[in-house]
Order: C-alpha cells, then structure tokens, then sequence
C-alpha cells in the first residue's frame, strides 16, 4: 500500500479487505511517476484493443493479411533489383534476397509499429475523452498489432531460406529478444511522438518521414561493414542498428554483430525509453483537455 | 468504516479558452524559435508576452458527500460544470484544485456506446465496449447471454454494427453499460437516445442499480428523469453548487431560475403609429405573470395595446410559434365573437391558450396589431420561452410523443363485430 506516496494521485490504491477500494482524485502532481503496475491491471484492454487493430485492419482491406506479407516482400524485390542487382551491394555471402529479408522483418515491426503507436492517441481521442484508464495502454495496443503481421512475414522469411537452401543458425533462439528490443524501441519513439502529437498535430506528418531517414540509417539494403570503423560508434547509437544486425546473427549466423556496439545502443534507448514514459505521464494529465 | 461513497472537497477546474499556448503546431514553435529566439527565451522565463490567456473556471471549489446506495441528480444549464465534474469524478481529467475520493469500483457512462467499431459485429463489440467500460473478460463471458437478451439484437449478433439501425446500436451500447457493476456509477446523459420505450427500460434498470445500494450520480437535462429517478440533487450554476437537497425541491429551483426564457416584453421605444402594443406577457389565468412554464400550465397571454385615435378596421393576432419561428397556429378575437379593439384608448387582451396543448421544447409568440389594406402598424415575435415537462397530454406517452402541439382529440373506438371476417 502506497497511501502515502504522492506520486500516486488519481490511481487506485489496490484493495484492503473487506473494504472497498478508494480511488483518490488530486491535482496533477509535478512529479512524473510510471506508474507501470496500472497498466498491468488493464492488460485485458490492452490486449482488446491489439485484438482490435488486427481484426478491423483485416476486415477492411480486400487482400487481408496477404498485405503483412506483401509490404515486405515488394520491397525486398525493389531492393534486390535495386541494390543488389544493380549497385551490386555486398550482402556476406548470402542471396541478397534473404540477406535484405531478413532485416526488412525486424524493420518492417518496428516501423509499422512506431507509426501506429505515435498516431494512436489521436487516432483514439473519442476514447481518451469519454473513459479512463492508464494512456499508456494506447500506444502500447498499437505496437502489439505489428507482432501479427511479424509473425506471418516470419514464415515467408523460413520458406524463403528453405528454397534458396540457406540454413538455419541455432542462434535463432536467441530471435524473441531482438524482437522484444524492436518493440520496445518503436515503443520508445511511439510513446513520445504520441504524446508530442496532441500537443502538436503535425508531428503525425513527419512520421513518415522519420520512417524513411531511418531506415537508410539502418543496414537494411546494405551491410553494416559498408560503413568505416572510426565511424561505427556513431552508428551503433541508432538502437535500430543493433537489432537488424542481431536479426541476421540470430537467423543466418552472421558474425557483423558486434556487443559493445549492441550495448551502447541498448543503453541509449533505455534512456530514451524512460524519459519517454516519463514525459507522457507527465502529459497525460491534459490528454482529454487537449485532445 | 464510514458509509461515505463519494467525498468532493473543494473541487476546481480551470480552462484556458482559445488557445493556451499561442502556437499549437511544431512548425510555428520551430519557426519562431528560429527568427526570434530573444524572444522566445523570454517567453520560456515567465516573462509577460503579448497573448492574454482567457482563464475560465467549469467548476470553483465545489464540496459535497454522497452516501452508498444514494441516488444523486445534477442538473444546471449548459455549461454550469456538469460534465466537468464527471469527467473528473471519472479520472478523464484531473482538477486543478481541490480533491475527491471515491470509495468502491467506478463505472462512469458518459456516452453510450463508447468505443464501439463499426466494423466488429454485435458481438465483437460487447466484448470490446465491456472492456473499455472497465469489465474483466469473465466478467462479460458471464453476462454475455444477459446483454444479448436485454438488448433485444439476438439475430444480429454477427452483423457488423454498421450495419444497424440507429435504435439497435443504442440498445446494445447501452445493455453492455446496464450490465455493469460497480459500487459508484456516473451516468451523463445518455437516455437523451434510443426510443421511448427502450429509454423507459434503461431509467428501469438504473433504478435498480439504485435500489441494490449502489450509487448513481446521474447528469441530466430531463428533470422528468431527475425526479424519477434521485432522491436527493445537485443544482450547479457557472462551476458553483447553487443548491443541493431533495430533487423535487431543487428541481423547482432549476425551473425558476430559467434565463433562456423571455416571458415578458414591454415597450421601451416611444411608439411612432397611432396604435402600438404596451406590454405582452405570459400570466396564468388569473393574469398574474409566470416565471416558468411547464406541459401542464394553463397559459394566458395578456397584451396590453394603446390606440390614439379610432380606426374601423384595426386588427388583433395573436400566434404561437415553433423554435424557428414558424407560426403554428394563429389567431384573432373574432374567432370566438369578440371583437378587435377600434375606439381610442388603452385595452388589455386576454388569449386563453388550450389546455395542455403546449409540449416540452422552445415556443415562440407573435402578436400584430395590422390593417387588412395598411400593413402592420406593431408586432412583437421576440419572445421565446421554453416549456418543461410536466405531467400533461404532452408527456402521457412514455418518452413523449412527436409533434409541435399536443391536441386531445375525440375518438371513437367501437367493436363491429365479435368475428374476424377475412
């Protein structure tokens, strides 16, 4: 029981038996607290409105899920012409087509992720203004809905390497956790560009922008040894950097990851992550006046 | 352990109209941080700058108890803090000033159907809208069947709800919000939707809620409701309680106090024609003037008329008219043999209005003093006044009937025959 913290306003303070639970109204505290325990209690909205996000996204369009495979694919196509066909870009020794694949997957998450969590308090301001429940949950839904779309690429990417004869690493079992850290990147950016897009409504339109400066920045089309040793530092502070990399160790066995590397940038989004959620507690305060 | 559900103490809640911050898009701050950066520096010190944010308070310093098991209205004018108070009992947004407490699970209703998709079908929704509304996922399971039933949409359940009738997605919306259990239940208004029949079935459900020993904090522009359904109400006026106690009494007070209402008007130009109106107002029958109206007030318009010198063919009308000032009805003393004022002097007419003619709503009146080949010499159609309900011909149907006017007319209803004949 946390009666006496006053970082808790506005949150329900558990239950004592028998009494009731008390919910205690204050004036938002200047303290910014995470309050992450509150929106474990609301994990079953969490989970309805990922549910959601998938279902209606697949009810709408004609091709369904077949899109969670086409987006990657086109653009593994478009690459593999492109960059691998043309400029003739290094891809290890592996089909340049798995090689781009396999970074797309992680990307391809990351990004639709992103997106949908930093529009997603915009995109669900009928909700913030007629219900309470932690905001966090919003942003948080939006990312869930790309692990659906992940996992059917994911499949694509095994059939892919089954026909081109590339074998699988053991590493792969160390695949959930470069998952969960692109997650929890988009989660990052998705959490401040949601809370920065009330305040601001044209941050939604240098999402996409984003996205795009990003993904060169990431060695999605080409390899990471493409870029000079003296300058890998720098680079490895770009946390998406880390988790393609991981991608291709984890799933083709390929030795360009590098740890102290994959720290740094594991550092600097743990930073990133905490400010992040710091920040849209702080806001959440004025979502619904704002919204 | 008290048996207080709900401590307000000193509740405030300040909004800023227009725009708070000056600029509400990054490009702006961008751009002016960039051309003036002295300035915006300043700015970032608290320093005086030239945009004046107009503060405006939706509530100031509101207090009061409710115990379990209470029934509690509110009611006030829009704008007087209502919903504000809600939403934060509800936790959407927080005070500026002041605290509350709330003991036990809060359910809060403040539009039905929140959430709903159009595309997930019935039953897609139930779960979601349950979810959002604060229910387990058991919990809904449960109560399922229960909701299906209450909402009356069994065949539909697997339809997408865009593809329902205005009527069933508030039944369902609705029976998902009937079925949940909290301690402390926050309701804003949602009967204002839906068909009478089913309004009367969720008033009847929110009644038992009551009943249960739950508590109901009930938001509502129906003061029919109101009274139904609270013991005890709420009358906010401009963010403050103006009076709080039991809801017939505070109910009354809301009615007097109606300032949308004109009733009375009175000539404060020097009248230029040789005949012109002094003064028209809305009297009981008596003549005494009213300060509020409802369906079961027997209404008396008096117009008080000067005329300077004779004239033969000077004509009296008196009209009601709607909303939008479209004439309903009219009518003139000839209609029931008396006759128009033509002699020099000052005269005072009487228009008894039927019985309970009048329905919940907005009229208007129209009075003209003419010449059928001279036009019109004076006219007064700036009175509007709203009507409240009462127990009349108007309201005698549950959830109200349709019309401009209630009129009782003769029926006649006989049994031809004991046998169906086909």
């Amino acid at each position: 029981m946390n009666l006496n913290n006053p970082t808790l306003n506005g949150s329900i303070e558990g239950q004592v038996a028998p009494s009731l639970p008390v919910t205690h109204i204050r004036p938002p505290s200047p303290w910014p607290s995470l309050r992450i325990g509150e929106v474990w209690e609301y994990r079953d909205l969490l989970f309805i409105l990922a549910w959601r996000d998938i279902k209606v996204r697949y009810k709408q369009t004609t091709l369904g899920a077949a899109w969670a495979v086409l987006q990657p694919i086109l653009t593994m196509v478009v690459f593999s012409l492109l960059f691998g066909g043309i400029a003739h870009l290094p891809s290890e020794g592996i089909p340049y087509p798995i090689f781009t694949f396999t970074a797309l997957l992680p990307w391809q998450l990351f990004a639709y992720a992103m997106t949908e969590s930093g529009n997603s308090l915009v995109a669900n301001q009928q909700l913030i203004t007629k219900v309470y429940f932690p905001r966090l949950v919003i942003p948080l839904g939006g990312v869930l809905a790309g692990l659906v779309d992940f996992t059917i690429a994911f499949l694509v990417l095994l059939g892919m390497m089954l026909i081109y004869g590339v074998p699988l690493s053991w590493n792969i079992l160390a695949l959930p956790a470069f998952i969960f850290l692109a997650v929890l990147i988009a989660l990052t950016v998705g959490i401040w560009l949601s809370a920065l897009n009330v305040e601001y409504r044209d941050v939604r339109y240098t999402i996409p922008f984003l996205t795009q400066f990003w993904m060169f920045a990431t060695p999605i089309a080409y390899s990471s040894s493409l870029i000079p040793e003296n300058l890998r530092w720098l680079y490895s502070l770009n946390p998406m950097v880390g988790v393609v990399e991981g991608f291709r160790w984890a799933v083709l066995g390929r030795q360009g990851f590098s740890l102290p590397f994959f720290l740094l940038s594991i550092g600097v989004m743990l930073v990133l992550f905490a400010g992040g959620v710091a920040y849209f507690r702080k806001m959440e305060n004025g979502f619904a006046d704002n919204v | 352990m008290s048996d207080v559900s709900i401590r307000v103490e000193h509740i405030s809640k300040r909004y800023s109209l227009g725009e708070r911050e000056p600029y509400k898009s990054l490009r702006d701050v961008l751009a002016r941080a960039a051309s003036a950066p002295l300035g915006w520096l300043r700015r970032q010190n608290g320093a005086s700058f030239n945009h004046v944010p107009a503060d405006f308070w939706a509530l100031d310093d509101v207090s009061f108890e409710i115990r379990q098991g209470e029934a509690v209205g509110i009611i006030g004018r829009n704008g007087a803090g209502k919903s504000t108070l809600l939403k934060i009992l509800s936790r959407i947004t927080k005070p500026t000033r002041g605290r509350a407490e709330l003991h036990g699970r809060v359910g809060s209703l403040l539009e039905v159907g929140t959430g709903f998709h159009p595309e997930l079908t019935g039953r897609e929704n139930v779960f979601l809208n349950g979810a959002i509304l604060g229910m387990k996922r058991q919990e809904i399971e449960r109560k399922f069947d229960e909701i299906v039933a209450f909402a009356e949409i069994e065949k539909f359940l697997d339809t997408p709800v865009k593809r329902y009738s205005s009527g069933m997605y508030v039944r369902l919306a609705f029976a998902v919000a009937a079925h949940l259990e909290p301690e402390i239940l926050l309701v804003d208004e949602v009967l204002a939707v839906g068909d009478a029949e089913f309004q009367k079935k969720c008033l009847g459900k929110m009644g038992e809620v009551a009943k249960e020993g739950r508590t109901v904090l009930f938001v509502s522009h129906s003061m029919a409701a109101i009274e139904r359904l609270c013991d005890v109400s709420i009358l906010l006026d401009t963010g403050k309680i103006r009076c709080l106690g039991p809801s017939a009494q505070v109910v009354q007070i809301y009615l007097q106090g109606g300032q949308q209402t004109t009733l009375v008007w009175e000539r404060t130009s020097t009248a230029t024609e040789d005949a012109y109106l002094q003064k028209v107002y809305v009297s009981d029958e008596q003549g005494d003037a009213l300060n509020y109206l409802t369906t079961a007030t027997d209404v008396t318009i008096v117009i008080n008329l000067c005329i300077k010198r004779p004239m033969s063919t000077l004509r009296l009308s008196f009209g009601l008219l709607d909303r939008a000032g479209q004439q309903i009805f009219g009518s003139t003393p000839g209609d029931c043999g008396e006759m128009s004022p033509t002699e020099a002097g000052e005269y005072r007419a009487m228009v008894h209005l039927p019985s309970e003619i009048l329905m919940p709503g907005y009229y208007g009146i129209r009075v003209t003093l003419w010449l059928p080949n001279g036009g019109v010499l004076d006219s007064v159609d700036g009175m509007q006044f709203l009507v409240h309900e009462g127990v009349s011909l108007a309201t005698s149907t549950p959830g109200g009937r349709v019309g401009l006017i209630a009129i009782r007319c003769d029926w006649d209803v006989i049994k031809t025959s004991k046998k169906i004949q086909v």
